[in-house]
């Protein structure tokens, strides 16, 4: 496991060459011992502070990053709406050593810079660490081009590269060090969402697990793991023993955990904001083939279809995804249509847009 | 260019012609594309990059980005010829015990990237010559483009943003062979006229005869052509150049010989003889 403390102490250690004077760094662990919450900017900041090799990109998408070129200078490159150079660029700088965190749109660099992607930083293996706004429901009222909901399936499917979803913006903070100090390629969807839950240190390929369920037990990842807890809690009251895990890193995997849950023998629930082919369910599927295993599953997701565009809390209940409404889906599955499972479910809007 | 160098250059080239010429048979490679591109190579490891096989970890030596990727026969003829790669390794052409295929990867000592995507090492040049800014340090960075690839619209995009950020160390070298793939440029996706087009995108451009080893030199011994503008070379070159039986053919992009045929082509690189060409044209795109 690497704290978010101990993470710095890592990229210094890895990289001596680039140390700052002495007082500098001490200047700057004080800092970090004296901030207890930091938030996404203030974090990539300090790491690049501590880290020379980590440069800040963007595709003219500056939403968590504004305050950062006066501090970093050359090392925030702007490349404006060119999602491909950017991410060619990146992988010219991350041949001379650097590491690149890449901003944009989820949508855009997935689909358009995909062969970019895939091409020039999948096949040499490079660390860009792709950062991707507004992923699956988060980019609410922007309508179908900004829906980047086949993106978990695209980016798993380039060799080496890792693929990362936290469930709200402490879940991101506290997965990034870890992120950003590994070797391989990553792609992250980006979730600034309030945390409503209290989450443990994350270390990759491990899965957090909420709690464990004779009857239900839902596998998500990403902002839908709010909506989960709400279900989860709804259908606590109704009298199911409910497991919830919040997969936080999808390649890789923690297949331990998943199968744990299968051979538990409850209703597995893939919960995801995303095509239901390549993602979650798809994921699930192939484990339990190459396990040569079976498990009643019910995949919650968007089957062959975009989504309909409004507010957040618009598209959550058009499509059937907040908490009541994916306690309900469970139930009826269950056979239940006795419960209505509570009120309708309060979604709190998102602050962020693109 | 004294000509003593002169000769010492063109003698390299036409060794480096040889090998291109061996290695289009059995299951054979792009030629034509390979042909114009040769002498622009030669002159530029033999006589101008900072780059050899001893300094090939060096983080300051030049960078040279082939983005048509397709003529890598051109390239590792010439890395053959100076001491990058054993000349054996030449035969392992398309083999499994090895790495040496249609497209250049980093298998092969000097090939800084791989490419066979067209319209992608712009932008990865980019971001070695931004990095190389960044550290203060002096080399160039030149990425090797065809002129069919400049259809790809990453070129143009990787040269406006590497205009905004002033990249001055950034060389853009069209090989200008007037062909795409099997058809003339001009006949199907017209680039003309070509320098004002990179002048518009923010660059310094000179247009020179790739062939011509005097005027590569006075071209590349300018760079950088400004204190805060990337630079352009557009190359006239002749596609197949060396064989006049291919020479400027929109058929001969991608050659696949009979054993007889290379043994001709060998004599005709040497002006002995024509060569009758019988094997079939092959349109791989």
């Amino acid at each position: 496991m690497l704290t978010k403390e101990a993470s710095y102490h890592g990229c210094l250690r890895q990289n001596p060459s680039y140390l700052p004077e002495r007082r500098e760094r001490d200047r700057m662990l004080r800092r970090l011992s004296m901030t207890s919450k930091m938030n996404y900017e203030q974090l990539i900041h300090e790491t690049a502070l501590a880290d020379e090799r980590l440069l800040v990109m963007t595709a003219e998408n500056r939403a968590l990053i504004r305050n950062l070129p006066g501090p970093l200078g050359a090392r925030f490159i702007d490349t404006g709406i060119t999602e491909q150079t950017m991410i060619g660029a990146a992988a010219g700088l991350a041949l001379r050593g650097r590491v690149p965190v890449v901003h944009a749109l989820a949508t855009f660099l997935t689909l358009r810079a995909f062969e970019f992607i895939r091409t020039d930083v999948g096949i040499p293996h490079l660390p860009v660490k792709i950062s991707a706004f507004v992923p699956g429901f988060l980019s609410d009222g922007n309508g179908p081009t900004h829906q980047a909901i086949e993106d978990v399936s695209l980016m798993r499917g380039i060799p080496g590269m890792t693929v990362f979803a936290p469930a709200d913006e402490q879940d991101m903070l506290a997965m990034l060090p870890a992120i950003w100090a590994s070797p391989d390629p990553a792609y992250l969807r980006v979730n600034t969402r309030p945390a409503t839950y209290q989450h443990t240190p994350f270390e990759i390929g491990k899965a957090e697990i909420v709690s464990e369920g004779k009857d239900i037990t839902i596998l998500t990842y990403g902002m839908l793991f709010e909506q989960a807890l709400i279900a989860k809690d709804l259908l606590t009251q109704a009298g199911y023993s409910v497991g919830l895990v919040n997969l936080r890193s999808l390649k890789p995997l923690d297949e331990a955990a998943v199968l744990k849950v299968v051979r538990g023998g409850s209703l597995v629930v893939t919960l995801e904001d995303h095509f239901q082919t390549g993602g979650l369910y798809s994921i699930l599927a192939e484990l339990l083939l190459a396990h040569e295993l079976t498990a009643k599953v019910l995949p919650l997701a968007l089957k062959e279809r975009w989504y309909k565009p409004g507010l957040l809390s618009e598209v959550l209940e058009y499509e059937g995804f907040t908490g009541q409404h994916i306690a309900r889906r469970i139930g009826e599955r269950l056979g239940d249509g006795a419960h209505t499972f509570g009120a309708k479910t309060k979604v709190v809007e998102n602050e962020f847009a693109e | 260019m004294t000509s003593e160098k002169k000769q010492a250059l063109s003698e390299l080239a036409l060794r480096v012609r040889e090998h291109i010429v061996r290695l289009s048979t059995d299951g054979g490679c792009f030629t034509g594309a390979s042909l114009s591109c040769a002498d622009l190579l030669v002159y530029l490891y033999a006589d101008f990059l900072n780059v050899h096989p001893g300094n090939l970890q060096d983080p300051e030596r030049d960078y040279l980005f082939l983005s048509k990727g397709h003529d890598v026969p051109a390239l590792y003829g010439t890395f053959a010829e100076l001491g990058f790669m054993p000349k054996e390794r030449l035969s392992n052409h398309l083999k499994s015990n090895d790495s040496i295929y249609w497209h250049p990867n980093r298998s092969v000592p000097g090939v800084e990237f791989h490419s066979g995507s067209l319209g992608h090492l712009p932008s990865v040049a980019l971001g070695v010559a931004l990095d190389a800014r960044m550290r203060g340090q002096q080399q160039h960075v030149i990425v090797i483009t065809g002129d069919g690839e400049l259809n790809e619209g990453t070129c143009w995009e990787a040269l406006l943003v590497a205009s905004a950020h002033k990249v001055n160390n950034l060389t853009i070298v069209v090989d200008r062979n007037h062909f795409q793939a099997n058809i003339a440029t001009e006949d199907l996706i017209p680039l003309e006229p070509l320098a004002p087009k990179f002048e518009a995108f923010g660059a310094v451009v000179k247009r020179i005869d790739g062939h011509d080893f005097t005027a590569l030199e006075e071209a590349f011994t300018a760079l950088p052509f400004s204190s805060d503008k990337p630079s352009v070379i557009i190359c006239d070159t002749v596609r197949g150049r060396g064989l006049p039986s291919i020479e400027r053919r929109a058929d001969r992009w991608f050659c696949n010989f009979s054993s007889e045929e290379i043994t001709s082509l060998l004599k005709e690189l040497h002006s002995q003889e024509a060569t009758k060409l019988t094997s079939e044209t092959l349109t791989v795109r």
